[in-house]
């Protein structure tokens, strides 16, 4: 098994919507966290293959799109500061600052690299001891061990030119701020497959209980998702309430323990502000006071002051689930890939990307 | 970005004076570098889920199959529920 083609398969895909028509007698509304399964779902044409009476509604589940403006300006500063190289991933270079995006303060001569892995920021740290490495670390729990496993391997290496600016946001008290808002109406969750893949089941089964919703941990490709919706949908249609794992071939109930040995060495939990959003308490990882001199905020203490979000964009319904990217007045029109207002026209996992370059013109 | 991809171990090596395990990981046709550190287990031949450089977990065949047999299972459950049905007498 190489665990790709054969969750690609079109006969099981095929299998599974026979079988989730049978099933479902009502209309149902399910979130999906993971902005990699928003992509899946519109990417694959999957949305227009449920039944009617299914609707899919995109969660905040986009690292990229939630890091907050003012975070992306310190970037921005950041790499316009003599001697600094400034490292991040592909995405985020992209998102447009309060004035500009790391992609065009790079076009103008500054030192930025898109990388492929926190891992490798350190290299160049080693490789130029002369300059100051920054490595702007966004993630869910998903990616936290390895931008903790950047600070630990510079810490080996005696390294005094390294340091992360830290994004973390966190999945579980994200739910909680969807349900308590209430307005996307919804009745059950799949589960980001990969978040809980180190972070475990434990921490979902209350809110489970709390909010009598049923959630299913799911994977990411067709066959995947199209099981994960199938399962929710069987419990929605039986009044049950449920956590469930149908990515048992990747998650396992406790997680990975050692993944969050790394973690609890490097991060603490902290209030983050969610871009689009707002204020959630204790929803983000930051920096360890006695990793203070990894800790780019600290070691280079900036001060930005906040600038004001662009009035046209409706990314914070978007991420709630509010509306769909295409009731945007903006969408497709002043917003773009190429030139976005907002964050999530510009991710590979923003739900404004994914209906912009995959859905059918019918279905926007 | 939480995009994490299946691949087979080729290799692993010791980096970092011995410290970190790491492994040359075949993705298709690619192959790249990747840190074994959380997945202590993790041997030459094993398919793991790498992201950013990090296998964070060993794929387990049996637990793949289940999305299969799952399918299976249903197609069971509704013969024996159509078979039920038919053997049922007919009320008058």
């Amino acid at each position: 098994m190489k665990y790709l083609s054969e969750f690609r398969d079109p006969e099981v895909v095929e299998q599974y919507i026979e079988e989730l028509h049978k099933v479902t007698t009502r209309p149902w509304t399910i979130m999906e966290i993971c902005g990699g399964q928003t992509h899946s779902l519109v990417k694959n044409g999957i949305l227009n293959l449920l039944p009617k009476q299914i609707t899919m509604v995109h969660g905040p589940g986009c690292p990229v799109c939630v890091t907050p403006l003012n975070l992306i300006d310190k970037a921005l500063y950041l790499a316009e500061k003599k001697g600094v190289i400034l490292c991040s991933f592909g995405d985020m270079i992209r998102v447009p600052g309060s004035t500009r995006s790391l992609l065009e303060a790079k076009a103008n001569g500054a030192d930025v690299r898109i990388l492929y892995s926190p891992l490798e920021a350190v290299k160049i740290a080693q490789e130029h001891p002369d300059r100051q490495v920054v490595f702007f670390a966004v993630g869910f729990e998903t990616t936290a061990p390895a931008n903790a496993l950047s600070v630990l391997h510079a810490r080996r290496l005696g390294l005094t030119n390294y340091s992360i600016l830290a994004s973390h946001v966190l999945v579980p008290p994200a739910m909680e701020a969807v349900l308590n808002d209430g307005e996307a109406q919804i009745q059950g969750f799949l589960a980001a497959g990969h978040v809980c893949t180190i972070m475990g089941l434990d921490e979902y089964e209350p809110i489970v209980q709390h909010y009598q919703i049923p959630m299913v941990v799911t994977g990411f490709e067709p066959v995947d998702l199209l099981q994960g919706i199938l399962m929710t949908v069987k419990q929605l249609e039986k009044g049950e309430a449920k956590l469930e794992n149908q990515y048992s071939r990747v998650v396992k109930a406790e997680g990975n323990p050692e993944a969050r040995k790394v973690i609890e060495q490097v991060f603490e939990v902290s209030d983050r502000e969610w871009r689009g959003i707002g204020n959630i308490p204790l929803s983000g990882w930051e920096v360890k006071e006695s990793l203070a001199e990894f800790d780019a905020n600290r070691k280079f203490s900036i001060s930005i002051a906040k600038a004001p979000e662009c009035a046209d964009c409706i990314a914070g319904q978007v991420l709630k689930g509010i509306k769909k990217p295409y009731e945007c007045s903006q969408f497709g029109k002043a917003c773009t890939p190429m030139n976005p207002l907002g964050a999530p026209m510009v991710s590979s996992e923003g739900a404004c990307a994914a209906y912009y370059h995959f859905a059918e013109a019918d279905a926007v | 970005m939480c995009l994490a991809i299946p691949g087979k171990i080729k290799s692993i090596e010791l980096q970092y004076d011995g410290a970190v395990r790491m492994a040359k990981v075949l993705f298709g046709g690619i192959t790249k570098e990747a840190s074994l550190e959380m997945v202590p287990d993790a041997q030459v031949g094993d398919y793991v889920l790498v992201h950013v450089g990090v296998a964070i977990s060993i794929v387990d065949e049996a637990e793949a199959q289940k999305t299969f047999e799952y399918l299976e299972e249903i197609g069971e459950i509704d013969e024996l529920v159509e078979s039920s049905q038919l053997d049922r007498p007919q009320s008058l």
